[in-house]
C-alpha cells in the first residue's frame, strides 16, 4: 500500500495529533484570550469527523501500520463517536472551565489527545497496539480526573483512578503476555488462526487461555467500568471537573467495548462459550448492582456515576447475545451512540446546574422546574432516555439489546435486565420529583451559560429523533459491523 | 374519507396543542384554557365523525393507515379502528374535553403546565386505541405514564408523590414484561402487526413459550385494569389524583388494560387463554366480589368509588375470559358461539358506560370537595334539600353505576351476565353477589350518608352546583340514559367486530 493511502486511512488521528500539539503550543504564546484556544479545539473536531465519515462513506477495511490498526467502518463508527462525544464536552466545559482554573489551554489539549487515543483504542488490531492505546487513553484521563489540583476531592478522584489503572493494567498485560506466549502472536487474526490450529479449547491449553481471556478483561472491564472494576468511577466522576466526567462516562467507555468487541469475535471467537457465560455473569452483576447502589445517593454525579455502571450491564446483555444473530452487535452499536447522547445529555445538565449553584447535591435540584424550565424538562427527557423510555433513543437501544437476549433465548437475561430498569425509574425519576413536584427553596431564576445549554439542546434534540425515527443509526450501525460479522 | 388520514389527525392534533401551550406565555391562564378545550373539541369532533362513517356491518379494520417506519425491524406506521376502538376513541375524546373544561375552573396553579400534560396524556391514550402496530402501541402506552405521573405528583393530593411513583412503577413493571412478551413474538414471526399476529398464531408449536408470553402480556393488563391482586396502586393515585385525572384515570386508563386483553390476548393467545381462562375468570370473581366488599368498607367517597372500579372492571374481565373459556368449542356450536359474543359485547359496553358513570362520579366528588374540602362520608348528611341540583345527579349517576334498569350500567352487566351464564355459570351466579353488595353500599353510604337523615348544621350554607359543574355532567348523563334506554348504536358498532373475532379465533384454535 502507497504511504499516500495510509495518510488517508490514518487522517483523522493525523489531524488530531496536529490539532492538538496546535492547541497546546499556542497556549505557550497566546496570554490574554483562551477563549479562542477552546475555540480553536472545538474546531479541530470537525475536521476528523468529516475525515471519518468520508471514510466510512468510502468503505474501506484495511490493514495499516503493518497491521498494528485497522482502518475499517467499526473502527470509524467509534472515531465518530469519539470525535462527538469531545465535540459536547468541549462545548460544555466552555463557561465551567473558566470559573475555575488560569489553566485552560492545556485542557484542551489534553481533550483532543483524549480523543486521539479513543479513536486508536477503537482501531487497534494488535494487543501492543491496544495495550498502548488504553494506557494512552488512561494517562489523558488521569491528569484531567485530577486537574483541579486544588481541590482535593478532584486529586483523590485522579489519584484513585490511577491506582486501580495501574493495577487492572498491569492484570491485562500479563494476560496479553500469556496469549503471546502461547500462540507466538500478538496479531488478532493472527491469534485466532493460531487457536484454531491447536485445539485450544481442550485441556491442557484451556488452562493457558482462559486466564489469558479473563486477564485482559480485568483491563478492559477498567475502562468500562465493570464490576468488580467499578469502584473507581463514583469517587472519579464526582471528584473529577464534570465535564471530564462526562467524557468519562461516554467515550472511554465506548472504546473499551470496542475493544472488547474487537478482541472477543477477531481473536477468541473459539472461546465463545466460555466468554458469553463470563459476561452474563458481569452483565447481571454490574447493573443490578450498579442499579441498587445508584438509589442510595444523594449527589448527583455519584448517581450518574452508578447508573452509568448500570448501564454498562445492559449494554453487555447485547454482547451475551451476540450469537447466532446479529440483533445483539447492532444493539451494542446503537445503545453506545444513543447513550452519549443521552448520558452526556444529563451530565452536560448537570454542568450547566452546578456552574450557576456550584452544587452538586440531588437536594438542590428541589422545585427546579420555577428556576430553570427548560433545563427541568430536558433532563426529563434524557431520564427517560437513560431508564429505556419511548419515544427516545435509550428506548430504542434497550429494545435492540433486550430483543437480541430474548432471540438468543436468554429470557431470565432479558427478565432481570428489564426488572433493573424499573428499578432505575425509582431514582431517576427521585431526581424529577424533586425538579417538580416540591417547591423551590426561593424563586430566584438561574442565569444558565450558554454553551452547556447549546450542547444539552442539541443532545435532547438528538435523543429525541433517533428515538422516533432511528431508521438512519440503524442503517449506519448496519455498515459498521459487517466486518465484525464473521462469527463462527 | 377515503386516504384521510383521520386517525393520525385524532392522535396527534392533542400533541400539537401541547406544543402550543409550551410556545404561550405562562401568565396568559385564560388563553391557555380556552385553546385546551377549544383544541380537544377537534379529536371529539373527528371522532364522531369517525363513529358515524365507520361501516359496522362489516365489522372490519377501517380508517386504516399504513407508512413504512423502521424497515429493518419491520415495523411500520400502522392505524385502523374496528368496532371495539370506536367507542373508546370516542369516549377518551369526550372525557377529555370534559375534563379539560372542568379543569379550567378548579386548576388555579401552574395552569400552563397542568394543560400542556393533559394534552399528552390524550394523546397516548388515544395513540394505544388507534395503533395496530406493537412498536407503535408500545409508544403510545408508555407515553401516557409520564403526564399522568406529573398530574398526580403536581396537582394531586396529600401523599401525592408517593402515589404518583407507585402508580409510575407498578404500570412500567408490566409493561417491560408486555414489551419482552412483543420482542418474543417479533423474532418468532418477523412481524410487528398486531392483527397479521392474530393470524400467525405464534408459538403454537411449545405451549411454554405460549404460556410465558401470554402472562407476560397478561400481567401488563391486569395491573392496567386492575384486575385483583394487582389492584393495589389504584386507590392511591385514584384517592391522590386531581380531580380531572381520576376522571381520566378511572374513565380511560382502565380501558386501556381491557382493550389489550381484547386487541391482543384474547385473538392471540385463544389457546392459551383457553387453558387459564378459569384462573382469569377466578381474578374476575375475586375482583368483583372483594373490590365491592372492601368499596363497602370505605368511608372515603373517593376510595369507595375507586374499589367500585375494581369491582366494575371484574365484569369486562369476566365476560372476556367466559369467551376465552368458550375457545374452540364456538366453532361447532353456534348458541355458544351467541353467548360469548353477548358477553365481550357486554363487556366492552361496560368499558364505555364505566368511563363515563365513574368518570361522572369522580367529577361529583370533585365537586363536593371542592366546596367543603372533606370526602368523609360521616361528615355528611341531609344535604338532599340544600343542594336538590347536586342531589338529583349524584342520585342518576349512582343508580346508573349500581346498575338500575333504564340506565346504561344495568345494560352492560345484564349482557355481560347473559353470556357468561351460558359459559362459566357457577362463577356468573357468585359474580351476582357483586351486584347486591354494590346496590347496597352506594345506597346505604353515597345516597344515605350524604343525602338523606338530618343535616349536618356545618354544611347549612352548601352552594348548590354551578353552571359549568352542570355542564360538565349533562354529556354523561345524556349517555347514561341514551344507551340505558337505547342501546342499540352502540351494540352495532361493536356487534360485528366482536362475532367476527370470536367467530376467526374459534376456527383457528378448533380447526
Amino acid at each position: 500500500m502507497d504511504w499516500a493511502e495510509t495518510l488517508i486511512l490514518l487522517s483523522p488521528q493525523l489531524l488530531l495529533v496536529v490539532w492538538a500539539l496546535l492547541v497546546l503550543g499556542l497556549d505557550l504564546v497566546v496570554k490574554k484570550t483562551k477563549d479562542g484556544l477552546a475555540y480553536l479545539a472545538l474546531a479541530g473536531l470537525a475536521p476528523p469527523l468529516g475525515a471519518a465519515i468520508y471514510l466510512l462513506a468510502r468503505g474501506t477495511a484495511q490493514p495499516v501500520l503493518s497491521g498494528m490498526v485497522q482502518v475499517d467502518a467499526f473502527s470509524l463508527y467509534f472515531t465518530i463517536i469519539a470525535c462527538l462525544a469531545s465535540g459536547l464536552v468541549i462545548l460544555a466545559s466552555m463557561e465551567y472551565m473558566k470559573a475555575r482554573t488560569r489553566y485552560r489551554g492545556e485542557f484542551y489539549g489534553l481533550m483532543l489527545l483524549a480523543t486521539l487515543a479513543m479513536t486508536l483504542m477503537a482501531a487497534s488490531s494488535n494487543l501492543i497496539m491496544i495495550y498502548l492505546s488504553i494506557e494512552f487513553m488512561s494517562l489523558t484521563s488521569y491528569v484531567l480526573v485530577g486537574y483541579f489540583r486544588d481541590d482535593p476531592k478532584s486529586s483523590e478522584g485522579g489519584l484513585k483512578y490511577f491506582l486501580f489503572g495501574a493495577v487492572t493494567s498491569s492484570l491485562m498485560l500479563y494476560g496479553m503476555s500469556l496469549m503471546y506466549g502461547a500462540t507466538g502472536t500478538t496479531d488478532l487474526n493472527g491469534i485466532a488462526s493460531a487457536l484454531a490450529g491447536m485445539q485450544a479449547t481442550m485441556a491442557p491449553w484451556r488452562f493457558v487461555f482462559l486466564p489469558a481471556i479473563l486477564l485482559m478483561l480485568a483491563g478492559f472491564s477498567f475502562k468500562m467500568a465493570l464490576v468488580p472494576f467499578h469502584q473507581w468511577a463514583p469517587d472519579a466522576y464526582e471528584g473529577a471537573p464534570t465535564p471530564v466526567a462526562t467524557l468519562l462516562s461516554v467515550g472511554p467507555k465506548a472504546m473499551g467495548f470496542a475493544v472488547l468487541l474487537r478482541v472477543l469475535l477477531t481473536a477468541v471467537p473459539h472461546f465463545q462459550f466460555d466468554w458469553v457465560a463470563i459476561l452474563m455473569g458481569i452483565s447481571l452483576v454490574t447493573m443490578t448492582l450498579g442499579n441498587l447502589t445508584a438509589m442510595r445517593q444523594t449527589n448527583i454525579k455519584r448517581m450518574l456515576a452508578y447508573s452509568s455502571i448500570a448501564q454498562a450491564g445492559y449494554i453487555l446483555v447485547g454482547i451475551v447475545s451476540i450469537v447466532p444473530f446479529t440483533v445483539g452487535i447492532h444493539g451494542v452499536l446503537f445503545y453506545l451512540m444513543a447513550y452519549l447522547f443521552t448520558n452526556g445529555g444529563v451530565f452536560i445538565a448537570v454542568i450547566a446546574f452546578s456552574h450557576v449553584t456550584n452544587s452538586d447535591e440531588i437536594e438542590d435540584y428541589t422545585g427546579l422546574v420555577r428556576r430553570a424550565p427548560a433545563l427541568a424538562a430536558v433532563m426529563v427527557v434524557f431520564f427517560m432516555s437513560l431508564a429505556g423510555l419511548p419515544p427516545t433513543a435509550g428506548f430504542v437501544g434497550k429494545l435492540l439489546v433486550f430483543g437480541a437476549a430474548v432471540q438468543a433465548g436468554y429470557y431470565y437475561l432479558a427478565i432481570i435486565g428489564v426488572l433493573n430498569s424499573v428499578i432505575s425509574v425509582a431514582y431517576y425519576f427521585n431526581v424529577v420529583r424533586r425538579m417538580f413536584f416540591l417547591p423551590p427553596p426561593t424563586e430566584e431564576r438561574l442565569a444558565l451559560p450558554r454553551f452547556p445549554m447549546i450542547a444539552v439542546l442539541i443532545s435532547v434534540v438528538l435523543v429525541l429523533i433517533i428515538g422516533l425515527y432511528p431508521q438512519p443509526l440503524i442503517d449506519l450501525v448496519s455498515r459498521s459491523v459487517t466486518i465484525l460479522a464473521m462469527v463462527p | 374519507m377515503e386516504g384521510f388520514p383521520i386517525l393520525t389527525i385524532i392522535t396527534f392534533t392533542p400533541l400539537l396543542g401541547a406544543l402550543v401551550i409550551l410556545a404561550l406565555p405562562r401568565d396568559n391562564e385564560r388563553t391557555i384554557k380556552l385553546f385546551a378545550i377549544l383544541l380537544s373539541l377537534i379529536p371529539l369532533v373527528l371522532a364522531m365523525v369517525v363513529w358515524f362513517n365507520y361501516d359496522f356491518q362489516a365489522g372490519t379494520l377501517q380508517f386504516t393507515e399504513e407508512y413504512q417506519w423502521i424497515p429493518t425491524l419491520n415495523i411500520k406506521y400502522r392505524m385502523g379502528v374496528d368496532g371495539l376502538s370506536v367507542p373508546m376513541v370516542f369516549l377518551t375524546a369526550l372525557l377529555t374535553v370534559v375534563s379539560l373544561y372542568y379543569s379550567s375552573h378548579v386548576i388555579k396553579v401552574r395552569v400552563k403546565e397542568y394543560f400542556f400534560f393533559f394534552l399528552l396524556l390524550e394523546m397516548g391514550m388515544m395513540g394505544v386505541f388507534t395503533s395496530l402496530d406493537f412498536f407503535l402501541f408500545y409508544v403510545f402506552w408508555e407515553i401516557g405514564l409520564v403526564p399522568m405521573y406529573f398530574l398526580i405528583g403536581v396537582w394531586g393530593g396529600e401523599r401525592r408523590e408517593y402515589a404518583a411513583i407507585k402508580f409510575f412503577l407498578y404500570t412500567l413493571t408490566g409493561s417491560v414484561l408486555m414489551l419482552l412478551a412483543i420482542l418474543a413474538m417479533f423474532f418468532t414471526e418477523g412481524t410487528f402487526d398486531i392483527i397479521e399476529m392474530a393470524s400467525r398464531q405464534p408459538f403454537s408449536e411449545s405451549f411454554l413459550l405460549q404460556a410465558l408470553a401470554f402472562w407476560g402480556l397478561f400481567v401488563a393488563f391486569a395491573i392496567k385494569v386492575p384486575l385483583f391482586p394487582f389492584h393495589t396502586w389504584l386507590p392511591d393515585a385514584h384517592v391522590e389524583a386531581p380531580t380531572a385525572g381520576s376522571v381520566i384515570l378511572a374513565g380511560v386508563l382502565l380501558k386501556l388494560g381491557c382493550y389489550g386483553f381484547l386487541r391482543i390476548l384474547l385473538p392471540i393467545f385463544p389457546q392459551a387463554f383457553q387453558v387459564y381462562a378459569p384462573i382469569v375468570a377466578l381474578l374476575a370473581l375475586i375482583s368483583i366480589v372483594y373490590g365491592a366488599l372492601v368499596s363497602m368498607a370505605q368511608w372515603d367517597l373517593k376510595k369507595l368509588i375507586a374499589y367500585s372500579s375494581v369491582n366494575h372492571m371484574g365484569y369486562v374481565i369476566l365476560g372476556v375470559s367466559a369467551a376465552a373459556y368458550a375457545g374452540a368449542n364456538m366453532a361447532s356450536d353456534p348458541a355458544l358461539l351467541d353467548s360469548a359474543t353477548i358477553a365481550v359485547n357486554g363487556a366492552v359496553m361496560q368499558m364505555f358506560n364505566h368511563g363515563i358513570i365513574t368518570g361522572g362520579l369522580f367529577l361529583l366528588v370533585g365537586v363536593i370537595y371542592e366546596r367543603t374540602h372533606t370526602r368523609d362520608l360521616k361528615a355528611f348528611g341531609g344535604l338532599g334539600t340544600k343542594v336538590p341540583i347536586y342531589y338529583a345527579v349524584m342520585l342518576t349517576t349512582v343508580l346508573a353505576s349500581l346498575g338500575l334498569p333504564g340506565l346504561a350500567g344495568f345494560v352492560a352487566e345484564f349482557m355481560v351476565f347473559r353470556g357468561a351464564i351460558a359459559i362459566i355459570p357457577v362463577m356468573t351466579a357468585i359474580a351476582g353477589i357483586g351486584v347486591v353488595v354494590t346496590a347496597a353500599f352506594f345506597l346505604w353510604k353515597v345516597i344515605q350518608g350524604m343525602f338523606l337523615g338530618p343535616l349536618n348544621e356545618k354544611w347549612a350554607n352548601l352552594p348548590d352546583m354551578e353552571r359549568y359543574e352542570v355542564l360538565c355532567m349533562a354529556p354523561l348523563i345524556f349517555f347514561m340514559a341514551l344507551f340505558g334506554l337505547y342501546p342499540v348504536p352502540i351494540i352495532n358498532i361493536m356487534n360485528n367486530t366482536v362475532h367476527s373475532m370470536l367467530h376467526t379465533l374459534s376456527l383457528m384454535i378448533g380447526g
